[in-house]
C-alpha cells in the first residue's frame, strides 16, 4: 500500500535494536526497562474491577470524569499549582497523548521547537508529526544534565516558538532546582517561548519534592504541564495521563482530543481516582524502594569506575561509559547478558553514556551490577 | 529520616542485606550502619532475624495454630503475669494481647496436631487464670511476614522500552 511521506520518513526508534538483541536471549537481566517493576496498587486495581462490575463501560466526558479532574487539581496544589478542573485540565490516554495534543495545538508548520537532549525519544517525532522543526539543545554531563541558559543560547533557542522541558528526565534521572528553572523561565519570557513541561516523573523525586517550571513567575500562562499515572502509580498499561494549562490551550487540545480519542479509558479513570484518594502509602513505599536502589546503583557504578552523577528523580541512572556507548552496550549484552540502553539513542549529549533503569528488583540490580563490574574490569 | 530508621526499613524488607549494601542503599557509611544496627538491637527494636518460611513446602512440615485464650484476672494476676507464663513455653511462637471477644491470641507451633492439642489441654488450659481456649489450626498460609506465598509473577514487561 502506498504510505504517506510522513509515515515513511519517521525513523525507526534506536531502542528497537536493543529490544531485539535482548529478546533474542533468555538469560538477560534487563536494566533497559522504562516502566515500573511494581504492579498498580491493589486498591486502584480493585477500583477498576469494581467499575467494570458496575457496568461503567461507557465514554466519559471528553475532558475526563469531573471527579478525576477535581482530584488532579487538588493533587497539584502540593506543587504550588492551582488549576480549574473544569477549564484548565484534560484527561488523556497516557501522558503520551497529552504531549501529542500539546504539539498539535501549539505548533504551526515551520515552527521551531527546542528540545533539550538527551531526552525521551517520542518528542522529536511528535514535533515533526505536528509540522514543527526540532531544535536540539544538548545538556551537559558537567551540569548534571540540567538545562541551562547557556545551552539554550548557544543552540540558538532564542528563536524557538516552543520548548519541551522534561524534568525529572528520562534518560538521565536529572532534576532541576527552582534556581535552575528560574534561568530557563527568564529565557522563555524574554524570547516569548511557550513550554510543554512533561512532568510524568514528578512523583518520583528523592531528597526533595518536585518543582514545576509552570510555577515560575510569568510561566503559568505559557506552559502546558503534562503528567499522568503511569510512573507514579505503576499504571503504564492502563494508559492514563493528563494536561494542565491555560484555558485556551486546554480548549484547543480538547478540540483535537474529542475527534481523535473521544475520551480516555473509563476503567483507568476509576483506578486513577482511587490512586489519588487512597494509594499515597503505596506510592511512598515505591519511592522509598526506588531511592534505596538508586543509591545502590549509583554507588556501584562509581565504584567500578563509570562516573555517575546522583540523579534526583525518575528511575534511571546515567553512567558515563566513555567512547562508543552503542558498542559498549552491545558488548555488555553479549558478554554478560545485561541489557542497558545506549545514551546516544536519546539524542545529542547522550553519547558516551548508558541509561540504566533501576525499576528492577534489588536482587537483580546486585547481580546485574556485579556482571557489569566484571565486564568493565575485563575491558581495562 | 534518621539513620536507624533508614537501616530498619532495609532490614525489615531483607534482614540478609550486608552492611556494605545497606550503606550503599541508605547513603550512610558502613560504620554508621553498624552503629545503627547495634543501637536497634540494644534498644530492643530489633529482636532477631528470621527467615519467612512456608512450612508446607518443607518435608517434615510443622503444624501451626492460632489459639484464642480468655483469662480471669485477680488482684495478684494481671495480663503481664499471665503473658509471662504463656510466653515461656517454646511452642509459643507469638503472643499478643488483643481487643475484642478474647484476651490473648497465641500462635503455637508443633510437629503434629496432637502435639499442639496436648500442649493446649495439658499446659495452657490448666493455668489458673485461663478460663477458655479455642484452637484454630492453620490449614493454609497464603501470606506471612508481608510476603505472598505463591510462585512469583513473571515479569511480563518488554525487556527494553523507552
Amino acid at each position: 500500500m502506498r504510505l504517506s511521506d510522513r509515515a515513511r520518513e519517521l525513523p525507526e526508534s534506536g531502542i528497537r535494536k536493543f529490544f531485539e538483541l535482548a529478546e533474542a536471549r533468555d538469560d538477560v537481566i534487563s536494566l533497559g526497562v522504562g516502566e515500573p517493576d511494581f504492579s498498580a496498587p491493589w486498591a486502584a486495581r480493585t477500583a477498576a474491577i469494581d467499575s467494570l462490575e458496575r457496568g461503567k463501560t461507557s465514554y466519559t466526558a471528553n475532558r475526563g470524569m469531573g471527579a478525576l479532574r477535581e482530584r488532579i487539581a487538588d493533587h497539584h496544589e502540593r506543587y504550588g499549582q492551582s488549576y480549574d478542573p473544569d477549564e484548565e485540565a484534560i484527561v488523556t490516554t497516557g501522558a503520551s497523548e497529552a504531549v501529542d495534543l500539546a504539539f498539535r495545538a501549539l505548533v504551526d508548520p515551520g515552527d521551531t521547537v527546542a528540545l533539550h537532549e538527551p531526552t525521551y525519544i517520542s518528542y522529536g517525532p511528535g514535533i515533526e508529526l505536528a509540522g514543527g522543526e526540532r531544535l536540539s539543545v544538548p545538556t551537559r554531563a558537567a551540569d548534571d544534565f540540567a538545562l541551562t541558559r547557556e545551552a539554550l543560547e548557544s543552540s540558538g533557542a532564542a528563536d524557538a516558538d516552543l520548548l519541551v522541558c522534561c524534568y525529572p528526565n528520562n534518560p538521565t534521572g536529572a532534576t532541576m532546582t527552582d534556581a535552575e528553572l528560574a534561568e530557563v523561565a527568564a529565557f522563555c519570557r524574554e524570547n516569548d517561548i511557550r513550554v510543554v513541561a512533561d512532568e510524568i516523573y514528578a512523583a518520583l523525586t528523592y531528597g526533595g519534592d518536585h518543582t514545576s517550571i509552570a510555577t515560575q513567575p510569568g510561566m503559568r500562562e505559557r506552559t502546558v504541564v503534562v503528567n499522568g499515572f503511569s510512573k507514579a502509580y505503576a499504571m503504564t498499561g492502563l494508559r492514563l495521563g493528563y494536561a494542565l494549562g491555560p484555558t485556551d490551550a486546554i480548549d484547543a487540545m480538547n478540540r483535537i482530543h474529542q475527534y481523535t480519542m473521544l475520551s480516555a479509558p473509563t476503567t483507568a479513570q476509576y483506578a486513577a481516582c482511587e490512586a489519588l484518594d487512597r494509594c499515597g502509602d503505596e506510592l511512598r513505599e515505591m519511592v522509598d524502594e526506588y531511592d534505596r536502589r538508586r543509591r545502590l546503583v549509583v554507588s556501584r557504578f562509581n565504584e567500578m569506575g563509570l562516573d555517575t552523577f546522583e540523579p534526583g528523580g525518575a528511575f534511571y541512572a546515567f553512567p558515563e561509559c566513555g567512547g562508543d556507548d552503542e558498542a559498549f552496550a552491545e558488548a555488555l549484552l553479549e558478554a554478560q547478558g545485561v541489557a542497558v540502553v545506549p545514551g546516544s539513542v536519546f539524542g545529542a549529549g547522550g553519547a558516551g553514556h548508558l541509561r540504566v533503569s533501576y525499576a528492577t528488583s534489588m536482587r537483580e540490580l546486585k547481580e546485574a551490577t556485579d556482571r557489569i563490574a566484571t565486564f568493565v574490569a575485563a575491558r581495562n | 529520616m534518621d539513620a536507624e530508621r533508614e537501616v530498619l526499613d532495609v532490614l525489615a524488607r531483607n534482614a540478609r542485606e550486608d552492611i556494605d549494601d545497606i550503606a550503599a542503599q541508605t547513603g550512610l557509611d558502613a560504620d554508621a550502619v553498624a552503629d545503627a544496627i547495634d543501637a536497634l538491637e540494644s534498644d530492643g527494636v530489633v529482636h532477631g532475624y528470621q527467615a519467612v518460611v512456608d512450612w508446607d513446602r518443607v518435608d517434615e512440615g510443622k503444624i501451626r495454630a492460632v489459639v484464642e485464650i480468655n483469662v480471669e484476672l485477680d488482684r495478684e494476676t494481671g495480663y503481664e503475669q499471665v503473658a509471662d507464663r504463656i510466653a515461656k513455653f517454646p511452642a509459643v511462637d507469638a503472643l499478643h494481647l488483643v481487643s475484642g471477644d478474647y484476651d490473648f491470641a497465641v500462635e503455637v507451633l508443633g510437629e503434629t496436631m496432637q502435639d499442639v492439642s496436648e500442649f493446649i489441654s495439658e499446659q495452657v488450659a490448666p493455668m489458673p487464670a485461663v478460663t477458655q481456649t479455642v484452637t484454630h489450626y492453620i490449614m493454609e498460609t497464603y501470606k506471612d511476614g508481608g510476603i505472598r506465598f505463591e510462585n512469583s509473577d513473571e515479569d511480563d514487561r518488554l525487556s527494553v522500552s523507552p
